[in-house]
């Protein structure tokens, strides 16, 4: 007989071990359902999870998918922390697109240094803006933000439709629906000549610029009263009330966060990979995050080390769809797995399993 | 003498402790019997096996002579084990009947339950209208209703945990009366209690547990409170010094202060009046759920008032937040230990940056210094006894007493000048509750103002230099102690003004 018996304080081995055993489930479910698509499955878990680090431009790639999910993941996971549940980040990621490459746009053909900084701070304004808005409203009418954040990813969507349909059209570009090719100014600068990168590369500095948030998202979160009163919030509303947080406020700041960063990684994708608007520049990446900030354990280095496993899934996943035959929907469906198995196992956080018959503990 | 329920050999363990241990006692049909024990000491874990919640590693009990094992409570009211939990689970939005109905192990016409209800109610003297919604009921019929689900179910053995902690004292005699006559018709009684005084008053027989094992068993009448106490704790206690302060200069003023509340279950504060003076204990006595939760609330900051209505070395402060009030010397500590005093799933050095952070300077530009926060939460534990393996170890995992201990410690260490404490010693052990009483006491010794709100009339008596009762969130005028009897405090508890 299998029993769970719960732990007197919970298993900090199995905090961070259940990230890997999830990764390891997900491995073992997914070679069963590439099996039963007729795939071998060794080979194709070896090309998602395998091939791409050893190849150096499936490498420079990895840092490039990795980039974005890192970005959202870490503003999100403040959220998360707080109680605050920001599910829009792909609609914040698409006005931060759009409000970037607006400025970009605006300045078509200007050669200046501060070209980019603007850019990123429109995309961060936008991305903030969009996530006041359930932060507004929660407050406010106490609306629940999980479901207004979701419904505005559709509707920054059809904006972005709209713009490069109207607005932002490339004149010459015979009705398409896209922006122009952004000029040199407008463009991130790709980190060519960097040690461990290829000649190629499409490693861009916004990919640097994620680097770096990392460990300034760890000090803001364990060493500084922000981060304190977030993680407060989450785990005792009423004695952080009592300790003087009001919380009101940790909404505001934790959908501002979440909205600014998703809104730089918005503009990140658009001045860097894309380098023009077009319509299908949303990949997903918002709602990918929140698997990523979970599978990280809302820890920003966590989130680093996630945002990579779930990049490499993405890159695997294209490899084994030109390689082996393998639909798309079956990596989105291996994507989901994660998430799935990382929520199930979780629970050997709080619990731990006894075999045989009902003893005597000690 | 026959026997009801005979239990012997019960032991069960959890991880990292043991519960009870080979524990045996038996009860007698019609007897009071009273199971004393100080937090801990494994009292919930004994009537939890008796009543079917969590089953024993080991051991036997018979009941009626016959082998006695519930896998539920279900089980054990089937056998005629009936129980009344310290806290109600009661619906507030439904009424009597609709509560009673849903605890009950069949379905039962609404007709017939409210006949019932009324036969039931008028047998044992505990009046109760089944159509009335539980919101609109005080705590102690609330308390009926619990033993009328109970009674209901014509139990032979009824346990009742602690089951006085929330009532007035005429409450809490007609609750003994209603008791004794369940006796005398052959009910047994398995009494959970802190109160020593009325066990002696109450119970046949006394089981006393220490550290999961029955340390003794007694006749409470031929006991003194002094002689339970100790045999609960295993050591002889101190008496308290006698003290009477000579008040110093006013340091916290209330005037007219009133808060209408948004919740439909909370009490609005109306014109409340109160001085506390440097030096002076002020104690605050009344029923829960008479204003005392809303009145910590307002005086800690987290529900701002108008500014006049508090001040604070005349300075009025009743729209600053708690942090401010913090910085100017006003301090608290809430009622609900966990979740409110304390965010029970983080560290003990969280918890002490939690109220600390701004007096004890933990902190420099908004960083944090964690050290000097496990330094004072270190010093926190040393001072007042926390018994805890480290600073690491979540809240939640301390045991009631030793949680309460730091929380108290926690505020006294800061040095408030002046501290608002609600019900400090509720749910906590005798050795435990006389520490705090002292650290508040020798706090106002220092020049500080304590106000300690309770139910336990016998701790305010003891510890206050100036008395109030509150009720229906009004304030009486302040009397000194000593000037006023028990009776007259139980009458204004009850909502009825002093003679």
């Amino acid at each position: 007989m299998i029993r769970l018996e719960p732990r007197l304080a919970p298993s900090r081995t199995m905090m961070w071990g259940t990230p890997v055993l999830a990764v390891i489930a997900t491995m073992i479910a997914g070679g069963i359902l590439f099996a039963i698509l007729g795939k071998n499955p060794v080979e194709a878990i070896w090309t998602i999870f395998v091939d791409p680090i050893l190849d150096p431009y499936s490498r420079d790639e990895l840092f490039v998918k990795a980039a974005p999910l890192v970005l959202i993941a870490i503003g999100l996971s403040f959220g998360f922390r707080a109680g605050v549940w920001n599910i829009g980040a792909e609609g914040q990621f698409i006005v931060g697109a759009i409000a970037g490459a607006a400025v970009g746009l605006a300045f078509y053909g200007t050669s200046a240094i501060w070209l980019l900084p603007l850019m990123a701070l429109a995309g961060m304004a936008a991305g903030t803006f969009w996530a006041m808005i359930p932060a507004f409203l929660k407050v406010r009418y106490n609306a629940n933000e999980i479901l207004v954040s979701l419904m505005l990813v559709y509707v920054a969507d059809q904006l972005l439709r709209a713009m490069v349909a109207g607005p932002l059209r490339n004149p010459a570009g015979f009705n398409f629906p896209e922006s122009r090719l952004f000029h040199d100014s407008a463009v991130l600068p790709l980190l060519q000549g960097m040690p461990g990168l290829t000649q190629y590369t499409r490693v861009h500095l916004g990919v640097l610029i994620a680097l770096i948030l990392v460990p300034l998202a760890w000090v803001l979160l364990r060493k500084h009263v922000l981060g304190f009163n977030i993680q407060v919030m989450g785990s005792a509303p009423r004695a952080a009330r009592f300790s003087g947080v009001r919380p009101s406020s940790i909404v505001y700041i934790c959908l501002g966060l979440s909205g600014a960063l998703a809104g730089l990684a918005g503009l990140f994708e658009v001045a860097g990979p894309a380098g023009q608007l077009v319509p299908a520049l949303p990949q997903g990446y918002g709602f990918t995050a929140i698997i990523v900030a979970f599978l990280g354990r809302l820890n920003p280095l966590g989130i680093l080390a996630a945002g990579l496993v779930m990049a490499l899934t993405y890159i695997g996943g294209e490899n084994a769809q030109l390689d082996l035959n393998l639909p798309r929907a079956a990596i989105s469906v291996f994507q989901g797995m994660l998430l799935f198995f990382l929520l199930g196992l979780d629970i050997l956080v709080r619990y731990r399993i006894r075999f045989g018959a009902r003893g005597i503990a000690q | 003498m026959n026997t009801l329920l005979d239990i012997s050999g019960l032991r069960k363990a959890y991880p990292g402790v043991v519960a009870n241990d080979d524990v045996a006692f038996d009860i007698a049909p019609g007897e009071v019997h009273a199971l004393l024990g100080e937090n801990g000491a494994g009292k919930s874990t004994l009537v939890k096996m008796i009543y079917g919640l969590v089953q024993p590693d080991a051991g036997h009990m018979r009941l009626h002579g016959r082998d006695y094992a519930p896998t539920s409570p279900k089980d054990a009211r089937a056998a005629g084990v009936s129980m009344v939990f310290q806290h109600f689970s009661l619906f507030e939005a439904l009424s009597v009947r609709e509560n009673i109905a849903l605890g009950l192990d069949e379905a039962v016409a609404p007709r017939t339950l409210s006949d019932r209800i009324r036969t039931v109610s008028r047998d044992y003297g505990l009046p109760l209208d089944p159509d009335r919604l539980i919101g609109d009921l005080s705590v102690g019929e609330r308390q009926r209703v619990e033993i009328v689900r109970c009674l209901l179910q014509d139990p032979r053995l009824l346990i009742m945990d602690e089951p006085t902690s929330v009532l007035t004292p005429q409450e809490v005699e007609t609750l003994f009366d209603t008791l004794r006559l369940l006796s005398k018709r052959g009910v047994a009684i398995l009494y959970i209690s802190h109160k020593l005084d009325e066990i002696r008053v109450l119970c046949d027989r006394a089981t006393i547990l220490r550290s999961g094992k029955v340390v003794a068993t007694c006749l409470p009448r031929d006991e003194t409170p002094r002689s339970l106490a100790e045999m609960m704790i295993g050591t002889t206690l101190a008496d308290p010094p006698v003290r009477r302060a000579i008040p110093g200069r006013t340091l916290l003023k209330l005037t007219g202060l009133s808060l209408p509340t948004d919740d439909p279950f909370g009490v609005t504060l109306s014109g409340i009046d109160l001085t506390l003076r440097a030096g002076e204990v002020t104690g605050i006595a009344g029923v829960a759920g008479n204003g005392q939760d809303e009145l910590v609330a307002v005086l800690s900051g987290e529900s701002p008032v108008e500014a006049g209505m508090i001040r604070l070395d005349n300075v009025p402060i009743g729209t600053l937040g708690p942090n401010r009030r913090r910085s100017l010397g006003l301090l608290s500590a809430p009622e609900e230990r966990l979740g409110h005093a304390a965010a029970p799933e983080m560290s003990l050095t969280d918890n002490t940056m939690l109220t600390g952070r701004v007096r004890q300077r933990l902190s420099t530009q908004g960083f944090l210094k964690w050290n000097v926060a496990a330094n004072f939460a270190r010093a926190v534990i040393a001072q007042f006894d926390v018994r805890t393996p480290g600073v690491d170890t979540p809240a939640r995992a301390l045991s009631g007493g030793n949680l309460q201990k730091f929380v108290i410690g926690r505020e006294v260490m800061q040095k408030p000048r002046v501290l608002v404490v609600n019900q400090p010693t509720w749910g906590v052990d005798a050795a435990a509750a006389a520490a705090i009483r002292q650290s508040l006491r020798d706090l106002a010794a220092t020049g500080a103002s304590v106000l300690v709100i309770s139910q336990d009339l016998d701790e305010l008596m003891e510890m206050s230099d100036q008395f109030a009762v509150i009720a229906g969130g009004r304030l009486s005028a302040t009397r000194p102690a000593g000037s006023i009897s028990i009776e007259e405090i139980g009458r204004m508890m009850g909502g009825g003004e002093a003679a």
